[in-house]
């Protein structure tokens, strides 16, 4: 038996972009789906602007780009269930977690570095 | 003068050296990312607040809405436009400086 096998590691995607105006949002969603096919322990962050991915009431008809952030909501259906917010990033801009189209645990500074030093992997974005 | 920004104000200053640059009788106009500086509650509003008794603003209402936001989340007198709007800005102005 390969000695991979069965070997489940703690992934962090970090997401620090706004959606649309750059790629980066839609990239990280699509590693993440793509390697919740692999059983492994995920975890999502959302610091600066990557907190306005998780905006609700997206429309993006008028801009004929496809709205992903359904997506977030769905991810429980894929196990990805550990959802981090930074409160810093959230209040700067105004928002709170009723602004969210998803239920998030919101972070203050020590609890998410904490968090980032508990993965094997983080990924960026 | 038309002055464009289209990147978040938290991740870059064109804002900020926009605002820098910006005189009275200028106008402004927020699209892509760029429309996150227009909205209320943000670090922002306060600088925002005072551009515009000097300045028009302008925030493109596609993008607005793509990001979740409305005209309701907009800091009074930023003025709603579309791409017809924004094609009628560029015409009227001259030069347009694009802060990238």
């Amino acid at each position: 038996m390969d000695e991979m096998e069965g070997t489940i590691k703690k992934f962090l995607y970090l997401n620090r972009r706004a959606p649309y105006g750059t790629i980066y949002a839609l990239e990280s969603l699509e590693v993440v789906l793509i390697g919740a096919a692999f059983d492994q322990d995920v975890s999502l962050a959302f610091i600066d602007d990557g907190v306005y991915q998780l905006k609700k009431n997206q429309d993006t008809v008028k801009v004929e780009m496809k709205n992903f952030s359904p997506t977030y909501r769905a991810l429980e259906g894929y196990d990805v269930e550990k959802l981090y917010v930074d409160k810093a990033s959230l209040e700067a801009r105004g928002l709170t977690t009723e602004d969210l189209v998803v239920p998030v645990q919101v972070l203050d500074v020590a609890q998410m570095t904490e968090l980032m030093a508990q993965q094997d992997v983080v990924l960026s974005f | 003068m038309l002055h464009t920004v289209n990147k978040s104000p938290f991740e870059k200053n064109s804002l900020e050296t926009c605002l820098r640059f910006a005189r009275q009788g200028h106008t402004i106009l927020l699209y892509e990312d760029g429309i996150y500086a227009a909205l209320k509650g943000t670090v922002f509003e306060a600088k925002m607040t005072a551009t515009v008794t000097n300045c028009k603003i302008y925030v493109l209402v596609p993008d607005l809405e793509a990001r979740g936001m409305r005209m309701d989340n907009v800091v009074a007198g930023i003025q709603p436009v579309d791409y017809a709007g924004f094609v009628d800005l560029v015409v009227e102005n001259n030069p347009v400086q694009a802060w990238l």
